[in-house]
């Protein structure tokens, strides 16, 4: 089974190798990894989708907030959230093919960026599956490359996805979880 | 009025407000501002003979103290060196800073010479490390290497600093507060948590406390003891967390796992609650994981969430820091007495005792196990003792009965063979006036004796104790058992160490019988300054108990009972 996992880290040189290296170490396998810049300068926004079961989820989370540069991990695993990723697909495109990639680019709600004699390029932004099905159908017009980005995901609502380690604030009443402050159950 | 100064004065400046007053290191191109820069500050520089006797020294230093250890290498070779001293502290989450030199900012990526990239060979070995660039940010660096290296679990960090930021001048602003949003350490357990493990403790009748090095980490001892009284719970306790508990109490089990003694592995095994604090079920200590205690509900005090649930899945974690969250837990549980329990224990006992080595008829041989023991009792128990790794180390955790924390300095998670002088040489920094042993290996003692000339040139005041038994024992142990006695690789040859010590200038002695240990012993303890003694013991000796590795806890070889001959 795959998880998906939000890290929020500093923005800092070689916090991404840290993850990777961390990764690499304990054996986790990564499926997709994405890195970009957040609403804060400061910190920058992973998302990192795993093969693992649940176990493995919480095992990421604690190893992941073990990095002095990680200030927070969410579990977005079958949560409100929204899961994106963006993909080029380009197909040999004679004029005769180029209808019926046209009716599936519409079908999907997908793009075509751009369009040469001999190819074109579709740009679709979808969740994985919807990437996947239309792959699957451009497939016997030729497909020449494919580039994915992997899923970038945000929380629904105000929420944060699930956070497992946990323990008190100082004052008892409050929780921090994997070093979030949480007030209550 | 703020003050201008170099990198490599701000670098002292920020080591001498952490409190440091020794470093162990060995210069070159790369460090040298530093170098040159430290003999205007009160910090005392001993001289390594190998960059890997100066992680050690530092780590012996930080065990024995609590307090950060410092090493200081140049560039390449010199930090390449340290690797295997950061891998034993990381493994056994030790607080030492290590400071190396690296080319300079412009010549970084280019393969200059000394150039290796550092960072990023010491990431999985290092709790944090730092790539240093520019003189602004050596203060700040410094700063959160030292809180991050002693605070929360423990553990190396290393500061590689570019030469330019060693000689660049800056305004020197000592940062008060540390800005590191990621990293904030349990400290306590949730109400919530703590009443469910209390509810587990109040329900069990046949609890074990497996003691780890967390409890001196977190400065425990007490409230593992106030706990232990109060809840009648015998303490089994980790090679590191040895020290913890005193050997003399009377709920110490000693030490667990593969050469723990029979009746503290048959409690675990036999136990229906583990309390697990500060300590990680390492497969040393647990054996086969199948068959771990299959009776036993499991609470975990621990201050590292990747611990939890890593090897042994557990009923109840407790996230917090070890001393912090007994203190908030013994108030909560009800006095217990475990009485049968404990009897039955006790019957476990007594079938061990008839097999201690101390049974057996003196046949006018020179056993190692023996040596340790009378080395126990001739140093009173009170000697800070290291170790290399081999049949010495567990001889020595299984009788020289530690009474007291911070007295056991050992590679347990790494098991680095050479640790054992250079980690008495900082022990001795550590405690000048305390009796320092190094027990060592014929092969282990090899590996690091360089050190004898630093141990000299600084007038540590260091005992060596070398357990010659003429192999890499352990290993031949293995082979002996494991390896239908197809000894490969083992067979040691070794300089004449008396001569080899008068070399150096240190006093030594050979001893070949056991009436002469106690002698000796007390030799070594009238001399000041390093002193050497080589025990020539039984070559084909085997350390027992032994669980084979991934044999279940209780699969144990045991110690076979000796009868006087005609018995
Ligand atoms: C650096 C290193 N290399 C290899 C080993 C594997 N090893 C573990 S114990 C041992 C034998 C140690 O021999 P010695 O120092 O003579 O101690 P003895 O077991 O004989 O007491 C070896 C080779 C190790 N632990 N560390
Ligand atoms: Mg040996």
């Amino acid at each position: 089974m795959r998880q998906t996992l939000i890290a929020i880290v500093e923005n800092k040189p070689g916090v991404l190798n840290r993850v990777a290296s961390l990764f690499r170490r304990r054996n986790f396998n990564i499926d997709s990894l994405n890195v970009g810049r957040t609403e804060d300068p400061n910190v920058s926004r992973m998302t990192i989708v795993v093969d693992s079961n649940q176990a493995d989820a919480r095992k990421v989370e604690a190893n992941l907030y073990k990095l002095v540069n990680v200030i927070d991990v969410q579990d977005v695993t079958g949560q409100e959230a929204i899961l994106r990723e963006l993909a080029l697909i380009k197909v040999s495109a004679s004029p005769e093919k180029r209808g019926e990639v046209l009716s599936l680019v519409n079908i999907f709600r997908a793009e075509v960026v751009d369009v040469k004699a001999d190819a074109m390029i579709v740009q679709l932004t979808a969740d994985e599956s919807r990437v996947d099905s239309l792959i699957e159908l451009l497939r016997p017009v030729g497909i020449l490359e494919i580039v994915r980005t992997g899923h970038v995901a945000m929380m629904r609502g105000t929420d944060p996805g699930k956070r497992y380690a946990r323990w008190a604030d100082e004052d008892e009443e409050e929780y921090f979880v994997n070093g979030r402050h949480y007030a209550g159950d | 009025m703020s003050e201008i100064k170099t990198g490599a004065e701000i670098m002292w400046e920020c080591l001498v407000r952490e409190g440091v007053k020794v470093v162990f290191g060995y210069p070159g191109g790369a460090i040298m501002p530093a170098y040159d820069a430290m003999l205007d500050f009160d910090i005392h520089h001993v001289l390594v003979r190998h960059e890997q006797g100066a992680t050690h020294m530092a780590d012996g230093y930080a065990r024995a103290t609590g307090k950060v250890g410092v090493a200081i290498a140049t560039s390449g070779p010199g930090a390449t060196n340290l690797v295997t001293g950061l891998a034993t502290a990381m493994m056994d989450s030790v607080p030492i800073v290590c400071i190396t030199g690296q080319v300079p900012i412009t010549a970084i990526g280019g393969d200059a010479f000394q150039e290796t990239d550092v960072t990023g060979v010491t990431m999985p070995i290092t709790k944090h490390n730092y790539l240093v660039t520019s003189a602004d940010e050596v203060a700040r660096v410094v700063r959160e290497a030292f809180h991050i290296a002693r605070s929360g679990r423990p553990g190396p960090v290393l500061i590689d600093i570019c030469k330019n930021a060693q000689i660049d001048k800056t305004e020197f602003i000592y940062p008060e507060k540390i800005n590191l949003p990621g990293y904030r350490p349990p400290r306590r357990a949730p109400k919530k948590d703590l009443e469910q493990a209390a509810k587990l403790i109040a329900q069990s009748e046949r609890p074990v406390i497996l003691a780890g090095q967390g409890v001196l980490q977190s400065g425990a001892m007490r409230e593992l003891r106030e706990f232990a009284e109060k809840t009648q719970t015998p303490v089994a306790m980790t090679l590191l967390g040895l020290g913890g508990l005193p050997a003399s109490h009377p709920l110490s089990l000693g030490m667990m796992g593969m050469h723990g003694e029979a009746y503290c592995n048959n409690a675990i095994q036999g136990s229906d609650l583990l309390l697990a604090f500060g300590m990680r079920f390492d497969d040393r200590v647990t054996g086969n994981l199948r068959t771990y205690a299959p009776r036993a509900r499991k609470i975990h005090v621990e201050i590292d969430p990747s611990e939890v649930h890593k090897n042994v899945h557990v009923d109840a974690p407790l996230l917090g820091d070890l001393r912090t969250v007994l203190g908030d837990l013994t108030p909560i549980v009800d006095p217990m007495d475990h009485e049968e329990w404990l009897d039955k224990i006790a019957e476990w006992r007594n079938d061990t005792e008839k097999r201690d080595i101390m049974a057996w008829p003196d046949d006018g041989l020179l056993y190692a196990s023996h040596v340790v023991r009378d080395l126990w009792e001739s140093t009173s128990g009170n000697a800070i003792v290291t170790t290399d790794v081999g049949q010495h180390q567990m001889w020595t955790a299984q009788y020289y009965h530690m009474e007291q924390p911070f007295r056991w300095i050992t590679s347990g998670g790494a098991g680095t063979m050479g640790f054992g002088l250079p980690s008495a040489i900082g022990a001795w920094f550590a405690h000048p006036d305390k009796q320092i042993w190094a027990i060592v290996g014929d092969g282990g003692f090899q590996m690091t004796q360089a050190e004898l000339a630093t141990a000299v040139q600084e007038g540590a005041n260091v005992n060596i104790a070398i357990l010659n038994n003429g192999y890499l024992g352990m290993v031949r142990q293995w082979q002996e058992f494991f390896f239908e006695k197809r000894y490969s690789g083992v067979k040691m040859l070794s300089p004449d160490f008396v001569k080899l010590a008068d070399a150096y200038g240190i006093p030594a002695r050979r001893i070949t019988k056991r009436e002469e240990v106690a002698d000796a012993v007390a030799y070594a303890n009238s001399i000041s300054g390093p002193v050497l003694l080589e025990f020539v013991v039984e070559m084909e000796e085997a350390v027992f108990p032994m669980v084979p590795a991934g044999a279940d806890l209780d699969d144990m070889l045991r110690r076979p009972v000796r009868r006087q001959s005609g018995d």
